[in-house]
């Protein structure tokens, strides 16, 4: 026994993640807790997205369902479990019953390697971006085979659609990603890296974010990833797989039910994936803003009181739509209802201002909102652009966006191997 | 590959023709199908995504409107116009109700003729409004629908107010107006003017220059005067290929030749050129508007028709400008209550012609967009 409380507490000093550390128990805590974290993720997107968008669309969005349609992503979930398991006589059962699990699991197993924070990852593969951009292009097998199997011209349709879409925009987006690898190889030793906490520190050793790194070289690479993640993730404007008003529903317009709720949440933890690597890449991943220039003990505090005044936050729109919320007695269990998950946020928010859990949490934290960012820019997006035709779609991914990057990449080996002596020779002359 | 403006939508009614073809796929577009606008369906035969050859198969909405007016008398019919361009009620009952009259041989007096304009104005906006929603959702732009939606309802809410519906509105009776118009009738319509006026603003701001809007609509579905001269496009479509004929100016009805407005006219004829024209004439709608409010009369709203409408034996052909284009009647009377024969030419089903010359060898999301600029409307087409 006492073995086993030493195993588990040995690992907690350490400054490893517990998949590099190799300690099992912590690994599947963090598996669990990732996981966990991720379904509450897409289930408060569904709502944030259909909220956020109605409210651009001067409309209210769900609102019957709990307090102000809190409870509409859990009424829905049920819902599609509930409905009738459908597969279409002509369907090829197997392939059918597969293609949505090989999307599933190729959208979950990517976050093994995200870095919520130095050690809060589930381990540390020395090759992580690799793994992340490998692991999330095996989507598009499951997609194809979901399009294939259904047996029907409009799945058909959208799967070769998304295929070509897909493949060709992983072409620019390695390209950003490997100008961001040159990055971190700038150092006293001259060897980059790719693991994805190994680029965060180096973006945190050489104290700048790489998206302001060589002005604007950085900041295009990482235009360029926005534009193909977007498309990576078959999102408006580039959402020709599932287009409603030409193929119904795309790929999965056969499907039903549960089947159909795990490409929904593919689809959302894919988003949530590809935001983690641009944030990771571009945007500093865990640090918080100004770590070089605001630094010092008084602003290490300040920010590290960020997480619990933004619960706070939360908990005060809670309890000020309590306050609004109508009078009459059929409101009273939404009422009761909004009250309490205010205060369970006020309760999270104060727990996080305890310092252990402050010091501990503010790498998730700053992760989070980061990606939660990309998040709002996902549905913004959606309220605002028409979509893209086909042919447009590859026109903009091999014949502007693969050369603009292949240029990037060039001018970042450039500048990376000319910026040392320019730098030298402007000490000389100054 | 066979070349394919060679083809002809017939050659889909051969398909051992297309049998085990493996270059071509023959898909069913409709009638269930989110961007038909109905229960349009459409035949599509494709090469991966182009456009080999379409055809449309109507008639899933058909009610038999025509004939149903040889057994109603000419007052109990006018009602069932409405239901045929539900989106654009009043002008139907307009064509219809001067039609009438000029069978007669009445006119309405100048205060139903100025609240007449006003509304069917009116009505040319709410059409287009439904018209850029849902054109600008079949390209993918999902916003633009509730926009529109919400400025569309200050129009059905004046509708509602000055005769008790929304859509089917009934509003004129022939010789006239049955109603006087509301108390406050001139002043909420201008105030709705004063307040739509930077609305048209806000939907261009997100369209006219976006450049997905324009790359998606630039360049598809063209089509040339002479083809839509060929074809008998009437309405936007045909101005948006630069003829300048609008049966407001060229044969004035009711009383337009007393307003002042221009005929917004396009250049290529394509889809883009189609969203300025409508957008334009969302502009000279509200122009025509302004002096109407200000101008009406005083007087009575009924001209002198008799109870039981007798019309002499004869026939007759009238046509409007209805906000989709020539909407025409023509009616036969053989000198008894009921009129002998009734005729529509609708100008959404012959625009609805024009679909495969504009669609072939473009592809599949183009025949959305294209479906959506010719602004059909299925109670129409099969009547």
């Amino acid at each position: 026994m006492g073995e086993i409380v030493q195993y588990i507490q040995s690992y907690l000093g350490s400054d490893k993640t517990p998949g590099a550390a190799g300690n099992l128990f912590w690994e599947f805590v963090y598996i669990v807790a990732v996981f966990l974290g991720l379904s509450v993720a897409v289930i408060a997107m569904n709502w944030l997205e259909r909220k956020i968008l109605a409210h651009m669309q001067v409309r209210l969005g769900p609102m019957r369902v709990g307090p102000h349609g809190l409870l509409q992503p859990i009424a829905d979930a049920l819902k599609l479990l509930l409905k009738e398991d459908i597969m279409p006589a002509e369907a090829d059962p197997f392939v059918f019953w597969m293609a949505p699990l090989i999307v599933v699991l190729a959208a979950f197993t990517v976050f093994v390697v995200v870095p919520f924070g130095p050690t809060h990852a589930i381990t540390d593969m020395n090759i992580g971006i690799l793994f992340m951009l490998g692991v999330s292009s095996l989507s598009v097998l499951g997609i194809v085979t979901a399009g294939w199997a259904s047996n029907s011209h409009y799945p058909m349709m959208g799967a070769l659609r998304s295929s070509a879409q897909m493949i060709s925009y992983e072409v620019a987006m390695g390209l950003a990603v490997v100008s961001v690898i040159l990055m971190t190889s700038l150092n006293d030793t001259g060897i980059g890296t790719l693991s994805m906490i190994g680029i965060v520190r180096a973006q945190q050793a050489q104290g700048v974010w790489f998206v302001f790194k060589f002005f604007p070289l950085g900041l295009v690479g990482f235009f360029i990833f926005a534009v193909a993640m977007v498309a990576e993730t078959n999102r408006a404007p580039f959402d020709l797989p599932e287009a409603e008003s030409e193929l119904t529903a795309g790929f999965h317009t056969e499907y039903s039910g549960f089947r159909w709720s795990l490409f929904f949440l593919a689809e959302y933890s894919a988003m949530i994936a590809v935001s983690s690597i641009a944030v990771t890449l571009w945007l500093g991943g865990w640090l918080r803003p100004f770590p070089n220039l605001l630094n010092g003990p008084t602003w290490d505090l300040v920010f590290s009181l960020f997480p619990g005044v933004t619960f706070l936050f939360f908990a005060a729109i809670c309890f000020y739509n309590t306050a609004r919320m109508p009078k009459h007695p059929l409101f009273k269990i939404q009422t009761m209802g909004l009250a309490g998950f205010g205060v369970v946020l006020g309760l999270i928010g104060l727990a996080l201002f305890i310092p252990p859990v402050r010091d501990r949490v503010g790498d998730i934290f700053w992760f989070c909102a980061k990606v939660a960012a990309f998040m709002y820019l996902y549905i913004w997006y959606r309220g605002t652009f028409p979509r893209y035709r086909f042919d447009q779609l590859m026109k903009v991914g091999w014949k502007v966006l693969l050369p603009i990057s292949l240029a990037v990449l060039v001018l970042t080996a450039i500048a990376g191997f000319v910026e040392a002596p320019f730098k030298e020779w402007l000490s000389q002359v100054l | 590959m066979t070349d394919p403006n060679t083809l002809s939508p017939l050659d889909l009614d051969t398909p051992d023709k297309t049998f085990l073809d493996a270059n071509e796929l023959v898909i069913n577009m409709g009638p269930q199908h989110p961007a038909t606008h109905g229960v349009l369906r459409v035949i599509l035969r494709l090469d991966g995504e182009k456009v080999m050859g379409l055809e449309c198969v109507i008639g899933y909405l058909h009610r038999g409107v025509e004939k149903i007016a040889e057994h109603r008398t000419y007052t109990m019919f006018n009602p069932y116009v409405d239901r045929m361009d539900y989106v654009a009620a009043v002008s139907n009952g307009l064509g219809y109700c001067e039609t009438v009259e000029k069978l007669l041989g009445v006119e309405a007096p100048p205060r139903a003729q100025y609240i007449r304009v006003i509304l069917t104005e009116l009505n040319r906006m709410a059409s287009h409004q439904l018209w850029l929603g849902t054109h600008a959702l079949d390209i993918g732009a999902i916003t633009p629908l509730f926009y529109t939606f919400r400025d569309r309802e200050e129009i059905l809410k004046i509708f509602e107010k000055f005769c008790g519906a929304r859509l089917t509105t009934h509003a004129f009776r022939i010789g006239g107006l049955l109603y006087e118009a509301y108390e406050g009738f001139e002043k909420e319509v201008k105030k709705f003017v004063a307040f739509v006026k930077p609305k048209i603003d806000e939907y261009e701001e997100l369209l006219t220059t976006n450049r997905i809007w324009v790359e998606r609509t630039k360049g598809v579905g063209t089509i040339s005067a002479k083809d839509c001269i060929a074809l008998g496009v009437t309405g936007p479509v045909l101005r948006a290929s630069g003829v300048k004929w609008d049966l407001r100016k060229a044969q004035p009805y009711a009383n337009y030749k007393n307003f002042d407005f221009d005929i917004p006219i396009g250049v290529n004829g394509d889809t883009y050129d189609r969203y300025l024209v409508r957008m334009a004439e969302f502009r000279q709608s509200l122009r025509i508007i302004e002096q109407a409010v200000d101008g009406i009369p005083e007087g009575p709203i009924m001209a002198k028709v008799p109870k039981v409408i007798k019309p002499p034996v004869g026939e007759v052909y009238h046509s409007i400008e209805a906000p989709k284009g020539e909407l025409g009647f023509f009616i036969v009377s053989d000198g008894s209550t009921q009129p002998y024969r009734v005729r529509v030419r609708p100008p959404s089903f012959v625009n609805l012609q024009a679909l495969e010359l504009m669609c072939r060898g473009q592809l599949v999301a183009d025949v959305i967009a294209v479906i959506g600029t010719l602004d059909i409307v299925l109670g129409e087409v099969d009547r």
